[in-house]
């Protein structure tokens, strides 16, 4: 019986070795193990997981391919509905999506569909890629902007569609939170998304970097002066919050964004790159999501002994557990039920301790979690160099503060529909720029769907 | 893209350069910035825009050399390009969304510093296109160091230069020169712009302050992407934190934490000292 076969473990760089560096931590499957793990699919007449995946990739249907050993079939089927294969395969959370409604894992363990899907793209990568399918070009430009997940999903769509795709991008190298945000040793940057952005390309999509929408150019100089049809926005959620305690001005306080900017798009963890990175001997980081996780390892890996502060307790932190797993592994200390008060400085305006108070769980608040409560009087200090708060981000405003008609909510961001139609005609959003900071899959799902209905509104011109 | 033009080392240590970058230049105003990324392993460095010319699709960027990176970009010449150069960033000054009536009863005094003499150019050169009055004082340490002279004479109803050493113009600070034009000479302004090191913008300030004078200064914070995402430029403004890269550089004076944003420009001194020694240990341990 082919459930009988436990789930093939995936290898990975050993813990005390990898906190020292940043290679990527896991090596996936080799083509004996992938083949092992794809037998052990029911291929199901319902498959729970498609439904589950947020750009419906024909999951049995791939993992079919694997087994036979048609790997590059497994990539045409993965093709047909997501363009970042080999990103998706590495960073999303399987565990709630695909992999969490796999009915092996009622009984057992779940199918490693995120491993395969990973396997497939990467030795699809490596033996010459999927051949691009596109339809002849119709003569229509569309305007993405933001290069991250969202815009890529939605570029992709439509230059398959025939569209004159381009992307406008406001950093000088490509791929959004992909390059800035998630570390090197989770998801490689030029072996994995370089590539997977050149795939984009290979589709004929013009990717247009250092210009800033709503500076440089704004969305009506596109559409009135540039020729484009219509426009999606894709810009992310990049305004990184703060708590607004006393001392967050020290120097020695980052924002997770700053942190994470310098050393994976700056490269500051390389002797060979120009742009600085301060750690220090101790650094804290507040809060408790993956952007928490992921900077934490970097501080680790940069050399500092590294502790996560979290207000609410390890079963609520809105990290993935794999990541706060491999976290733990590598050493990073988790100080759960605290929560910073104040930052406290030495004499020339440097971060010398954080103050916490400690908390504990009351009553369930609208979310469903349990709220934390300050217990009173219970204030203490851990001494620290660095201080990094992950406390989420919010849509940057420049761009709805430079496009008329284009609503946003009160938590500033784009007012759009299911299927990403803004109030402004012909302007078109999704991903972390409608939903606020949410995953790199969910983003893709909105701009494949902004895609279809940018190819419907076209037609209405 | 973003090639080098033109080339000029307005002072041993200050650097004029003409770069093409025409979306750029088709959307600058006074008072905004750009960043230049001169190399692949390059920083992103915020510099001021010192002139734009829309038709040619250049802008003129002023470089002081004082690191590693701003060395980097003075290393280019002519023909040559920076990898990146990005913007027009940040909000341009006030002046420039105001009704033309309003502009015409304004008397602008500018106090420039230093390098800080580029940015204040385009600016004067926007309000005199309009008929604006304007007035300028320029600072430097010697007669050699003071540029834009020619340029800023142009633009401006009078030029007033200070020296530390009084090799030119009146010997003293800039603030002192303020003053005396206010409070000897009878000049009636009703708006004063600082631009310069942070040190000068904090006097300036406390001068303007003493004056009754309302007066706009130009923050130059550390900076990564410009763009609102890092938050390396927070400065405290009436008590709040802001971004000086998407809600500044320009800030009302009397409003603005002098003492903390030039605590915060020296984050990374030691960082850039070791760099320049060739000395790179920024990362504690591994590689």
């Amino acid at each position: 019986m082919a459930n009988k076969i436990p789930r093939v473990p995936v290898r990975e760089q050993d813990p005390k070795v990898r906190a020292t560096n940043f290679d990527e931590v896991c090596y996936g499957y080799n083509v004996e193990e992938a083949q092992l793990e794809a037998s052990r699919c029911l291929n199901c007449k319902n498959p729970r997981c498609v439904a589950a995946c947020p750009v419906s990739i024909n999951i049995p249907g791939f993992i079919a391919k694997v087994n036979e050993g048609d790997f590059s079939g497994a990539a045409e089927v993965i093709a047909m509905d997501s363009s970042l294969p080999a990103i998706c395969g590495r960073v999303c959370p399987q565990e709630t999506q695909c992999e969490g409604s796999c009915i092996l894992g009622i009984k057992g363990e779940p199918v490693a569909i995120g491993k395969l899907e990973r396997f497939v793209a990467d030795w699809s990568r490596e033996n010459g890629g999927v051949k691009p399918q596109t339809a002849p070009a119709n003569g229509r430009k569309i305007a993405v902007i933001g290069s991250g997940p969202a815009g890529l999903a939605c570029a992709s769509d439509l230059a398959k569609l025939g569209y004159e795709v381009t992307i406008f991008e406001a950093l000088h190298r490509p791929g959004g939170v992909l390059v800035y945000g998630i570390p090197e040793f989770r998801l490689p940057k030029d072996e994995v998304v370089e590539a997977e952005i050149n795939a984009v390309r290979a589709l004929g999509v013009k990717i247009e970097t250092d210009v800033v929408v709503g500076r440089t150019v704004t969305i009506d100089s596109l559409l009135d002066d540039e020729g484009f049809s219509a426009v999606f926005i894709g810009s992310g959620a990049g305004l990184p919050k703060f708590m607004g305690i006393p001392g967050e001005n020290l120097n020695g306080v980052f924002s997770a964004n700053e942190f994470l900017t310098r050393n994976n798009l700056m490269k500051a963890y390389r002797s060979d790159y120009m742009t600085p990175i301060h750690t220090g001997d101790k650094v804290v980081v507040v809060g408790g999501g993956n952007v928490a996780m992921d900077a934490a390892r970097t501080a680790l890996r940069l050399g500092a002994a590294t502790t996560i502060v979290y207000r609410r307790t390890e079963t609520e932190l809105p990290a993935r557990r794999e990541e706060v797993h491999h976290a733990k592994e590598e050493g990073i200390e988790f100080a759960m039920l605290t929560n910073p008060v104040e930052i406290l400085g030495d004499e020339k305006g440097w971060v010398r301790a954080i103050k916490c108070i400690r908390m504990e769980l009351g009553e369930p608040d609208e979310s469903g979690r349990r709220s934390p409560v300050a217990v009173p009087g219970s204030e203490f200090e851990i001494e620290t160099d660095t201080v990094i708060m992950s406390l989420g981000t919010s849509p940057n405003p420049l761009i709805a503060r430079t496009t008329g008609g284009l609503d946003t909510n009160r938590r500033g961001c784009i007012v759009a529909d299911e299927a990403g139609a803004t109030t402004r005609p012909g302007v078109f959003a999704g991903g972390d720029a409608v939903t606020g900071a949410a995953t790199v899959i969910l983003a893709m799902g909105a701009g494949r769907k902004a895609a279809a209905a940018i190819h419907e509104y076209v037609k209405t011109l | 893209m973003f090639k080098i033009i033109t080339k000029e080392m307005l002072t041993p240590t200050i650097c004029r350069m003409k770069v093409e970058a025409p979306r750029l230049a088709a959307a600058a105003l006074p008072g905004q910035f750009l960043i230049v990324r001169a190399t692949e392993n390059g920083e992103r460095i915020p510099l001021t825009i010192s002139d734009y010319d829309k038709e040619a699709g250049t802008v003129t960027i002023v470089t002081q050399q004082i690191g590693a990176s701003s060395s980097d970009i003075i290393s280019f010449e002519e023909g040559e390009s920076f990898c990146d150069v990005v913007g027009p960033l940040g909000i341009p000054s006030d002046f420039t969304g105001m009704p033309a009536e309003e502009l015409a009863s304004q008397r602008y005094i500018f106090i420039a510093g230093g390098v800080g003499t580029a940015p204040v150019y385009p600016q004067v050169k926007w309000l005199h296109e309009r008929g604006v009055a304007v007035d300028v004082i320029v600072g430097a340490k010697t007669r050699d160091l003071v540029i834009y002279k020619e340029e800023m004479e142009a633009v401006c109803d009078n030029l007033y230069i200070c020296t530390d050493d009084g090799s030119e113009g009146f010997k003293g600070l800039v603030t002192a020169m303020l003053e005396k034009l206010v409070t000897e000479d009878g000049k009636k302004y009703t708006q004063a712009v600082a631009i310069g090191p942070m040190i000068m913008m904090k006097f300036a300030t406390l001068t303007c302050r003493k004056l009754e004078l309302p007066v706009i200064v130009s923050l130059n914070t550390l900076m990564v992407d410009g763009t609102g995402m890092c938050g390396a430029c927070r400065v405290t403004v009436a008590g709040k934190t802001r971004f000086a890269c998407v809600e500044g550089p320009e800030f009302n004076g009397y409003d603005v934490d002098f003492d903390e944003a030039m605590r915060r420009q020296g984050m990374y001194k030691s960082e850039e000292l070791v760099e320049n020694e060739h000395h790179k240990c920024r990362i504690g341990r591994g590689r």
